[in-house]
């Protein structure tokens, strides 16, 4: 009787372990295979020839991604340019002036705008911003520009929540004080809170970088298919992302290879920005 | 010239608010827009009808199927997981490296872009292992997607109920799994749930992991091997393709419309369980 | 003569290097109320959670000794646990109700060893909540959530919650500390009543309950056992100064 109940207990034990350690065996998975079928045309190729390669023609041997690398981080910052002062004020008003009321009617607006399909964002982005650029700007729309207004406005709830949460964390005694010394609301919130909430604050950047330079549907539709470095916030690019989607489906040998590359150094470029963001995440906790 | 600081205050928490407000706006606005251009096209017809001329014309009916299959099968496979590993780290070991690493695998995978998804489920499930374009390759990638969420929010609902309620339920003879079956989780149901529906809503959205592992078949899906589209895959080729704007705006409105309800679910659910409980 | 129920040899208990229990040796009698008292830190609470097996949830406690229960056997061994809390029951210092109806709260236990049918399950929770003195308030509130009850009638439920598994012996760590009178009265009511079938272990740091509540009287300080014996004749006739000391309050 002793042992099967010991016995029955440990084997519930082994298999709740097993659940937890799938996570891990899914990870590996992921990694093994992408960097299985992408890692090969580094050594073929030279990894130079296509980190830092200008011309992408993969059908005729040419593998070189460095464009699209520069114009994810284009419009990964103009996303953060966009969205990150208006997620910032969000944040600070959800969490120093809104009333309990207000509360509950942003919060969830907020998830409710992160809930939206990115396509569908990328939709309204090519029906409504690239027609509004072409006509003020001449040339066809399909932009830096507008890929950084659609992206800022889809991390705009990534950043907001994260920034939000920090506010919220730090101790009700900092406002306390600051207000005691007779410093007004605002003055508090900038000279006190913020600060105070600045790791935090600067993690839901990084994150919000990690989404935007991630985000591959909503690319694809408003910033157009150059191939080029863009020169100017009107000339339209390829991300590292839309480069994969746009030719996956018909990709055959190489050219596969090369699109498993791409992904490489996209999968390389996310997880330093996550561990970024965690180790300020840390920094915050510690404080 | 020193700006006086109470006009400072009253200056920056009139523009603080504006911004909050211009970003609910914005949210409104994208629902009003879509629910405007969509909504004269959204006709019984169309949901209960097939696409034809490449969905120029006609409905969307296969689509909403191969939506709900995949959103409900992606879930019947990460839920289990997703409670089972939660309920492992917090009930059944104490914080050790075993523990960062596993967490540290999930927050991983949390940060894994849906492309990547799309680039592994084709590799991997459609070409590997022979699976082909089909419900089930996008299902195990979608599954594989959603997990660190259900985990997450499970984690944080199991972490929420009270210490001292394990402490009776031990006290009255409950085995470690009895308590975690009969207290805990009924307890943390509230939260998991939401998480749950929350991931939902995120595989019905999800476009890029989908379209490379389900592929883009017009037709209906009546077995897990066929091929097929979500609402978001197909709302997608409409509009790339510019096949026909009323169909994508009514495509969207469909979407976006599941979407909003499965989070209003989400909510209300979540409050209807906490009062039963409290 | 009286049977020993507990009987309790050289128990030490530590956690870590702190040790908390230094060589309790003690006989508790079946069908009697003993009183537990001491100070703050006195160890009373990990003497309690010893007996009813809780103790082996603590990772950095190390207990040693030879404690034996009547019907049970030796407690210390490496051993099945939850037979173990099915025979000794516990009421906590702060009630601590499951969050469900007053019923599902009752009957929690017994739907654990298995009890399905719904009138053996309704005959339970009637008798327990009679055994608790809160049947007659509650009788007609049973689906109702517990959450919704009093400090001491959730007290109570607590106790009448660990009835309904007919416990051999019954542990109260501090059951009355924040309760009204009232219900403080009513409880040790019904410890008396309850004595006649249970062994019943009362931990208090109230002299005057333990005075008033208990047939024998257990003092610990510090870990360990300075006097025990009859509650009449400890209170009138301590034969530590230390005991008298506490007694009249003048430390603790």
């Amino acid at each position: 009787m002793n042992r099967r109940f010991i016995n029955k207990d440990a084997l519930i034990r082994l298999v709740l372990l097993l659940f937890a350690l799938s996570s891990l065996l899914f990870l590996f998975t992921i990694f093994v295979f992408i960097l299985s079928e992408g890692l090969p045309l580094f050594y073929k190729a030279g990894v130079s020839s296509i980190t830092l390669g200008m011309k992408w023609a993969p059908t005729k041997g040419y593998f070189g991604i460095f464009p699209m690398i520069v114009s994810s981080f284009m419009v990964t910052f103009g996303a953060l340019v966009v969205g990150a002062p208006l997620a910032l004020a969000c944040a600070t008003y959800l969490s120093e002036y809104a009333g309990k009321k207000t509360k509950i009617f942003l919060k969830p607006s907020l998830e409710l705008l992160a809930g939206i399909p990115s396509v569908v964002y990328g939709f309204l982005g090519v029906v409504y911003i690239v027609p509004l650029i072409r006509e003020y700007t001449g040339g066809s729309g399909f932009s830096i520009l507008a890929t950084s207004l659609v992206l800022g406005i889809m991390v705009l709830p990534t950043i907001t929540s994260i920034s939000f949460d920090s506010l919220m964390s730090v101790p009700a005694a900092f406002r306390e004080g600051s207000l005691a010394m007779g410093a007004t609301k605002w003055q508090t919130v900038y000279r006190v809170v913020l600060p105070a909430a600045r790791s935090g604050i600067l993690a839901s950047f990084i994150l919000g970088m990690g989404r935007a330079i991630g985000e591959t549907m909503a690319v694809i539709m408003v910033a157009g298919n150059a191939l080029k470095i863009p020169t100017s916030l009107l000339d339209p690019l390829r991300t590292l992302t839309s480069n994969i989607a746009l030719e996956l489906a018909y990709a055959t040998d190489d050219h596969r290879s090369a699109l498993f590359s791409t992904g490489v150094v996209l999968l390389v470029i996310i997880m330093s920005l996550n561990l970024l963001a965690n180790f300020w995440v840390k920094r915050r906790v510690s404080r | 010239m020193r700006i006086n600081p109470r006009h400072t205050d009253k200056l920056m928490s009139a523009g603080l608010s504006l911004q909050a407000l211009f970003t609910v706006g914005i949210l409104i606005l994208i629902i009003a827009i879509i629910f405007i251009k969509g909504f004269p096209y959204v006709t019984a017809e169309f949901i209960f009808s097939y696409p034809e001329d490449m969905g120029r014309l006609g409905g969307v009916f296969p689509s909403i199927i191969g939506t709900i299959f995949l959103g409900l099968l992606s879930i019947a496979f990460a839920t289990p997981l997703g409670i089972g590993t939660a309920i492992y780290l917090t009930e059944y070991t104490k914080e050790s490296t075993l523990t960062r690493v596993i967490r540290f695998g999930v927050e991983s995978l949390a940060g894994i872009p849906s492309i990547i998804y799309g680039l592994f489920g084709f590799i991997f499930f459609v070409i590997k292992l022979g699976l082909g374009w089909s419900l089930l390759s996008g299902t195990l990638t979608v599954a594989i997607m959603v997990l660190p969420t259900i985990i997450r929010t499970s984690e944080e609902a199991i972490k929420s109920v009270p210490k001292n309620l394990r402490t009776v339920s031990f006290s009255l003879g409950a085995t470690k799994w009895e308590t975690v079956t009969r207290v805990i989780i009924p307890s943390a149901a509230p939260g998991i749930l939401t998480g749950i529906m929350l991931s939902i809503g995120r595989a019905v959205s999800e476009t890029a992991a989908v379209i490379f592992t389900m592929g883009s078949s017009l037709r209906l899906p009546t077995s897990i091997m066929d091929s097929g589209r979500t609402m978001a895959v197909h709302f997608y080729i409409l509009a790339r393709e510019g096949i026909s704007m009323e169909k994508a705006y009514a495509t969207a409105l469909v979407l976006v419309l599941s979407i909003l309800v499965i989070n209003i679910l989400a909510y209300y659910l979540m409050h209807r369980m906490i009062a039963r409980y409290s | 003569m009286h049977k020993t129920k507990i009987r309790i040899r050289d128990l030490k208990v530590s956690f870590g290097k702190k040790e908390v229990l230094s060589g309790i040796d003690l006989d508790i009698y079946e069908n009697r109320v003993v009183g537990l008292m001491g100070p703050s830190a006195s160890g009373k609470s990990s003497f309690i959670s010893v007996i009813n097996g809780m103790i082996n949830f603590e990772d950095e406690a190390s207990v040693t000794g030879r404690v034996h229960i009547d019907g049970f056997g030796q407690l210390l061994v490496k051993g099945d646990h939850v037979a173990l809390r099915k025979k000794v029951g516990t009421v906590f210092a702060t009630p601590i109700p499951l969050p469900r109806s007053i019923f599902e709260n009752v009957v929690f236990g017994s739907r654990l060893k298995g009890t399905r049918k719904r009138s053996e399950l309704n005959a339970i929770a009637e008798e327990s909540l009679r055994k608790a003195f809160l049947w007659d308030e509650v009788k007609n509130r049973l689906s109702e959530s517990a959450l919704k009850l009093s400090g001491g009638q959730q007290q109570r439920l607590c106790l009448a919650r660990t009835l309904a598994l007919k416990p051999e012996i019954i542990l109260l760590d501090e059951p009355c500390s924040g309760l009204d009178p009232i219900s403080t009265a009513k409880i040790e009511e019904a410890l008396s009543e309850l004595k006649t079938d249970h062994t019943i272990i009362l931990v208090s740091n109230n002299t005057k309950q333990i005075a008033r509540a208990s047939d024998f009287v257990v003092f610990f300080y510090m870990g360990r056992l300075v006097e025990s014996g009859p509650t009449e004749r400890v209170f009138t006739n301590p034969e530590q100064k230390m005991t008298e000391d506490y007694i009249l309050g003048k430390f603790g």
